[in-house]
């Protein structure tokens, strides 16, 4: 079990990270990565909120949806949950702890419409998840968004300051370096 | 049966989301100084950071709390400006008669466009810096406007355009001086002017004035006859080129008049001539103080009592006279 649960993590991690081999999620990695310390207020607050998310959809998927048979309501009532849940912490964590919301207040909103969430979500449904193991795979998930979005953003830092040619320069090799990194995590296949 | 169900489990689903986020909203409401909400709303919401804050939110707070001023924001209007200030009373504090200085883009060239003003045709990639790369312009004046709206380009208000002499036109409703345009240009045409402001000089040559008669003719050649006839010590030349000193510059128009390049230009007046003065004989008293101001010994009349007359070779229309007549007798007209 334990070491089932590890390779869950490691595989949502590397093997599977939601930007760059799931492609999910890719207008923050573009959008909030030209800074490191943005980036890292927005990855934890991803991770923050898949690891919600992916406990109330489940909860919702396995004791209302199934139930009743309505699975074909996945994905209107995901959303649904997600934005509402999104809204909820964002107030709770204004009033409840404003040092924390002045570091991640800013991304909560962002976060609302993010489909890494959704399709997190979606995935711990399809691949029949018990709750452990989908709270796992969403943690995995955050953590892999956080990392790829650091070493974008750490790379971006110094290609701002690097010289390129004028046509190359912001989003253009932006998007060459996000191409290159989804590359080098292919490698990470056949880890586990 | 299935329908009824999936309908009432959205609508429950959502309802309920509904009834938290509301009880919430009043559960975790945070106060707000209502000040910020206000000034937020009266910036202009687009989040450019022009201000060097994050969005308009971050800049609305840093106003209310940190004193910080409105017109760092580049875009916003002039009537919410004052609305904000008002909302602060920083208007009651600071001196009423102090206008903020409204600033708008001034491209430093007269440029003439006929062929014989070219090096030769340009064929290359549409803009300037490309343009100044090869053989430094089409140009014969080194100085002179490429033409091709590199500004126009960086403009990211809509408020140059190229007009048909290839010069750029501003137009100063749209613009805010947000400087793109200064950045854009390879020749350091452009500069930031008071919009209040009418007298330019429209060159940027340095070069010695016998070199720029050769390449253009409304070219500064530096003959300093500009700073003669300025009553006002507004316009200096400094390495073959005058300067206006904005400050100093009333827009008489005297400058204007005399330069004889036609450098000098008085804006949306294309045939200013300028001015002389007139006095109105029946109302002056002869009091002699515009004889006294006159810097040009252009007026008649030093014994008291005498009604006083313009020479009018004399007069280079500075105002001064106007200006200083109690009686304001003296009228400023346009020369014909």
């Amino acid at each position: 079990m334990g070491a089932e649960l590890i390779s869950i993590f490691i595989v949502a991690i590397f093997i599977e990270n939601v930007v760059l081999s799931q492609v999910l999620g890719l207008c923050p990695f573009i959008g909030v990565s030209s800074k490191i310390d943005s980036a890292v207020g927005m990855g934890l607050a991803v991770t923050f909120v898949l690891l919600m998310a992916s406990v109330v959809t489940w909860s919702v998927q396995n004791f209302i949806l199934v139930p009743l048979q309505l699975e074909y309501l996945q994905t209107i009532s995901f959303i649904l949950i997600i934005a509402a849940l999104v809204q909820f912490v964002e107030m709770v964590v204004k009033k409840t702890a404003p040092a924390l919301y002045q570091s991640l207040g800013v991304f909560l909103p962002l976060i609302t419409t993010n489909c890494a969430v959704l399709g997190i979500s979606l995935i711990n449904i399809k691949k029949g998840y018990n709750l452990i193991e989908a709270t796992v795979n969403a943690g995995g998930a955050g953590l892999g968004f956080f990392f790829a979005l650091l070493i974008m953003a750490g790379i971006r830092e110094r290609l701002d300051i690097s010289e390129l040619p004028e046509t190359m320069k912001g989003a253009p090799i932006a998007f060459v370096t996000a191409g290159l990194l989804a590359t080098a995590f292919m490698g990470f296949s056949g880890l586990v | 049966m299935q329908i009824l169900s999936a309908v009432l489990v959205l609508g429950i689903l959502g309802f309920v989301f509904g009834a938290v986020l509301s009880f919430a909203s009043k559960k975790f409401e945070v106060k707000v100084d209502p000040m910020i909400e206000q000034t937020l709303e009266l910036l202009p919401g687009a989040n450019c950071g022009g201000c060097g804050y994050p969005g308009c939110a971050g800049f609305a707070e840093a106003i209310v709390k940190k004193g910080e001023a409105a017109t760092l924001c580049p875009v916003i209007s002039s009537i919410n400006r004052k609305k904000i200030e008002d909302l602060l009373g920083l208007n009651k504090i600071s001196a009423p008669d102090k206008k903020p200085v409204v600033k708008a883009a001034l491209v430093k060239c007269n440029g003439l466009d006929s062929d014989e003003y070219k090096k030769f045709e340009y064929m290359g990639v549409p803009n300037c810096q490309a343009a100044v790369l090869l053989q430094n312009g089409p140009w014969l004046c080194p100085h002179r406007c490429m033409g091709l709206g590199s500004c126009a380009t960086a403009c990211p208000f809509d408020a140059i355009k190229i007009n048909q002499k290839h010069l750029p036109e501003i137009d100063e409703e749209k613009c805010v001086a947000c400087g793109k345009c200064l950045l854009a240009c390879p020749k350091q045409l452009i500069e930031m002017v008071d919009k209040e402001k009418t007298v330019h000089v429209k060159c940027n040559s340095t070069d010695r004035g016998a070199e720029t008669r050769k390449v253009c003719k409304v070219g500064c050649i530096g003959c300093g006859l500009c700073v003669k006839v300025c009553a006002y010590d507004a316009i200096k030349v400094e390495n073959n080129l005058a300067r206006i000193e904005y400050e100093k510059c009333v827009g008489c128009g005297a400058c204007v008049a005399k330069c004889p390049q036609h450098t000098i230009i008085m804006e949306n007046r294309p045939g200013f001539k300028g001015r002389v003065a007139v006095v109105d004989e029946e109302v002056c008293i002869g009091c002699t103080i515009c004889y006294k101001v006159c810097k040009f010994s252009a007026i008649n009349g030093g014994t008291p009592k005498e009604k006083h007359s313009i020479f009018p070779g004399k007069c280079v229309g500075c105002g001064l006279c106007a200006e200083k007549c109690p009686k304001k007798c003296i009228k400023m007209v346009d020369k014909a």
